[in-house]
């Protein structure tokens, strides 16, 4: 079988590392290849070297058996190879087929851009991969599921034959996944190949051919994957044996720690997000709150920490009423909060390390005495938690800007729950992460837990939700609508019941 | 990483100013001036002699105030654009003070530089007011703080503080900031205890920024409103304050030149510029209090030594003005420099 893409050895350092050492994909014609690797371990870097973003110092490209040099990504482009981002790189105002020509108008013979023709054309490529993109849907009424579709769109237009998909799955919920997952493999099918940068090993068990692995920049090797098991890819990946199952015994709740009643908040825009929610979260359990992205979780969150106003409804923390209080009288009063965006809430990413650390608590003694930093314990304060909570990072004074993803995350999981909180609300403390740090979160969680702590945990990842939590609160169009235990369900009842199905429905589905 | 960081920190601004000086002198030998000479002059007219130099310390003394108080706004992500209006302000209200309040120096000295401090905080504190609650921008208010600031101290020299003159009249001994003993020390140029005072707030700011809590606040505010609300940080306050300590600044800036320089005021037909020059200072200087007072020496030996431009060299002193600029430029333009700086150091890694 040919190879539509052959990148040999690569090689490629930065001042003081070597993200990629001797690398080496092979790309067949009409497969689905994942690349597989924690992050930081120079996926990215790869993907950027194919797409001429970086020059790699040693090692060559092939395409088509041709050796080639891409300097810049608009070689890329032409050898056929398009991206599908992360992050997608739409204009909101602008409906699907602008968005799709944008750089690459057709144009009439007055010099006009020929609309009508591009619809047509969008229309017949997304009907004959079942896409289901209606070319004239502006992209801020379309869902983000759709707005992926309008990025593969976009790639297959400009005549791309090897796709490249970056943590698509990382936005999606469990439908739109398999429904992403059936446009994969209609692609190949139409011939495409398709590189896939994931580390959810489900998702290549479920779809990819084969899989190369990478761990800090050395290639790993490739393998079959009708020939491996998730536990293997995972150690190939970490370098040692990891554990799925979150280890926890039986939860033994205790009082009841949060008790929200009839709450009612907006978002922004003054609409009405949360609609009379009830919630209770006693001491001793892990309360998981599943639902699809847009149904009042984000909002709920702020209403509970203090930085959105509450319409209606009361939140009590220990009894006590903190309804409309300031942040810092609910963090007083006993929460911890890991906030869903790490870098907008959960970090001054100009800050060091050490400043981080203290960010609620600089006011207090020992960290300052009347309006004075005492920085001598400010970080030696930080430096124990570094340590403690394994955050990887040259030293204390480094900006939280320069850390991974995942040690970030580590060092505000450390300040949050070093505090003591009554209630820890862990907004989706584990999204972006590898294997390794989403292992260390859950157990961080699960020990808390134990120590007579109510958990709050909200996540848009079922398999986090069904391993971690005790109790499961299903939430839909700003309520709780069911209430199920992990063991008693699965993901396909939970799934149904976050579209919106009454649980006796989903029950019969089952 | 820090390490390289701060190098850069200090290399930017040392690299804009030998490209301004650079560029200064190509200027004036296309207009047909000779640079050594002309650059000589400006040398001689800065620190040629005791009176010079005491000449360009006084010069430096208020941009050291109005480049602190530019530079304390911007850690709070606040660009004070408003800190010519508060130097107005505080000089007006200095010497208000100064002439009309009779008292021993100990308490008359101490009121009117207190009393400029507060005019230049009530000039910060409306737009740090607006800002933080309407969210209005603080640049457009302080651009139109400015004019009123001016306008009505023109209209209060014409007709509160005199009979339709231009100048008040002489502030009292005990509100003056003048020393005899500096004073004679330079050949009886004007300097004055302001610079003193003036390195001691910059220590005093140093402290605030790097060492209270107050400080912590008002930088987390500006790295990141978001991240400070959540860690419970009251942002609208911190706004609030950053822009009142930035105005008292700028009031004290003024109060050199009411209490020190000049003893009195006169009506503008413009502005002072001491607070806009406090903003490329405050470039210039990176924010840092150190590094806004080596700024405003830079400042004051340039705009003293054009003095002598003219008459030691046939230059216009409108050249000093185009270098001066052509310094602010690039240090505006520290991102073409740091870029450079970055390609050099890559290459020479390799």
């Amino acid at each position: 079988m040919e190879y539509v893409i052959e990148m040999l050895n690569i090689t490629k350092e930065f001042p003081g590392i070597v993200a990629n050492d001797n690398i080496t994909l092979q790309l067949k014609k009409g497969e689905i290849h994942a690349l597989l690797g924690e992050n930081g371990a120079g996926k990215s870097t790869l993907m950027n070297v194919l797409f001429g973003l970086y020059q790699p110092e040693k090692g060559h490209i092939r395409i088509r058996g041709q050796e080639v040099e891409i300097t810049n990504p608009n070689i890329a482009n032409d050898l056929g190879i398009g991206m599908v981002h992360q992050h997608f790189m739409l204009v909101e105002p602008f409906t699907v087929t602008q968005n799709i020509i944008l750089g690459k108008e057709p144009k009439t013979k007055t010099g006009r851009i020929d609309i009508k023709r591009a619809e047509k054309e969008i229309r017949e490529l997304s009907d004959r991969y079942g896409l289901k993109v209606d070319p004239t849907a502006k992209i801020r009424d379309i869902s983000v599921g759709m707005q992926q579709r309008v990025e593969i769109l976009k790639t297959l237009y400009r005549g791309a034959e090897v796709l490249i998909f970056d943590e698509p799955t990382a936005v999606l919920t469990p439908q739109e996944i398999n429904e992403l997952m059936d446009i994969m493999r209609s692609l190949v099918k139409e011939g495409k190949s398709i590189i896939l940068i994931t580390h959810k090993l489900k998702e290549i068990l479920q779809v990819a051919d084969r899989c190369t692995i990478i761990r800090r920049g050395k290639g790993i090797g490739t393998v079959n994957v009708s020939e491996t098991t998730e536990s293997e890819l995972a150690s190939l990946m970490v370098g040692r044996e990891v554990n799925f199952k979150v280890d926890k015994q039986p939860a033994k709740p205790k009082q009841t720690v949060l008790k929200i009643n009839n709450l009612h908040v907006r978002d922004k825009r003054k609409v009405d997000m949360v609609k009379g929610l009830d919630l209770e979260v006693r001491a001793g359990e892990i309360v998981g709150i599943a639902g699809v992205d847009g149904n009042g979780q984000s909002e709920l969150i702020e209403a509970i920490t203090g930085l959105t106003r509450v319409q209606s409804g009361q939140i009590l923390l220990n009894d006590q009423d903190i309804t409309n209080k300031s942040p810092r009288k609910i963090t007083e009063s006993g929460l911890g909060h890991i906030p869903q965006d790490r870098h907008k809430f959960g970090l001054v990413l100009d800050y060091s390390v050490g400043e981080n650390m203290v960010l609620q608590t600089y006011y207090k003694e020992p960290f300052s005495k009347r309006g004075i930093l005492n920085l001598k314990e400010i970080y030696r304060y930080a430096k124990k938690m570094i340590s403690a909570y394994d955050v990887r990072t040259p030293d204390a004074y480094t900006k939280a800007r320069s850390l991974s993803g995942g040690n970030q995350q580590k060092a505000i999981i450390g300040r949050e729950v070093d505090r003591s909180p009554d209630l820890l609300i862990a907004a989706q403390p584990t999204r972006g992460l590898d294997v390794g740090a989403i292992e260390f979160i859950h157990k961080k969680l699960v020990e808390e837990r134990d120590k007579g702590r109510a958990v709050l945990l909200i996540s848009f990842e079922l398999d986090e939700i069904l391993d971690v939590s005790d109790r499961i609160a299903v939430m839909f169009d700003g309520k709780v609508v069911a209430d199920v235990k992990p063991e008693e369900t699965n993901e396909q009842e939970l799934g149904l019941l976050m579209a919106g199905s009454e649980l006796q429905k989903a029950g019969e589905g089952k | 990483m820090t390490t390289n960081h701060k190098r850069s920190a200090i290399l930017i601004p040392i690299i804009s100013v030998l490209l301004g000086i650079i560029a200064g002198a190509i200027i004036m030998l296309v207009s047909g001036y000779n640079p050594i000479t002309g650059y000589s002059a400006l040398f001689r007219g800065a620190f040629g002699d005791a009176y010079a130099i005491g000449e360009t310390i006084r010069r430096t003394t208020p941009y050291i105030l109005s480049g602190l108080a530019v530079a304390f706004a911007f850690r709070a992500s606040l660009f004070n654009i408003g800190a010519e209006g508060q130097v107005i302000v505080g000089w007006l209200t200095a010497v208000w003070i100064g002439i009309s309040v009779d008292a021993p120096m100990i308490i008359h000295l101490p009121l009117a530089i207190l009393g400029a401090a507060i005019a230049g905080a009530i000039w910060g504190f409306i737009p740090g007011l607006l800002k933080a609650k309407l969210g209005v921008h603080e640049v457009i208010v302080t651009i139109m703080m400015n004019y009123i600031a001016l306008f009505s101290t023109n209209e209060i020299i014409r007709n509160v503080l005199t009979d339709h003159k231009t100048t008040t009249e002489s502030i009292k001994d005990s509100a003056s900031m003048s020393s005899e003993w500096l004073s004679s020390m330079t050949y009886y140029s004007r300097l004055h205890y302001g610079i003193l005072l003036a390195l001691f707030v910059a220590v005093i700011i140093w402290f605030i920024i790097e060492r209270t809590t107050l400080g912590f606040e008002i930088k987390a505010v500006g790295f990141n409103p978001h991240a400070s609300r959540y860690a419970g940080m009251n942002v609208s306050k911190n706004i609030i304050l950053a822009m009142v300590i930035s105005g008292a600044l700028g009031g004290l800036a003024g109060a050199m030149e009411g209490l020190g320089t000049y003893g009195n005021i006169s009506v503008m037909s413009g502005f002072s510029n001491i607070g806009f020059d406090g903003i490329a200072v405050a470039l210039l200087g990176a924010n840092t209090p150190l590094g806004v007072i080596l700024a405003a020496l830079l400042f004051g030996s340039l705009k003293e030594g054009a003095n002598e431009m003219p008459t030691g060299a046939g230059v216009p002193t409108e050249l000093v003005d185009i270098i001066i600029a052509l310094i602010i430029f690039f240090v505006a333009s520290s991102y073409i420099i740091r870029w450079a700086l970055l390609r050099y150091q890559g290459r020479k890694a390799k």
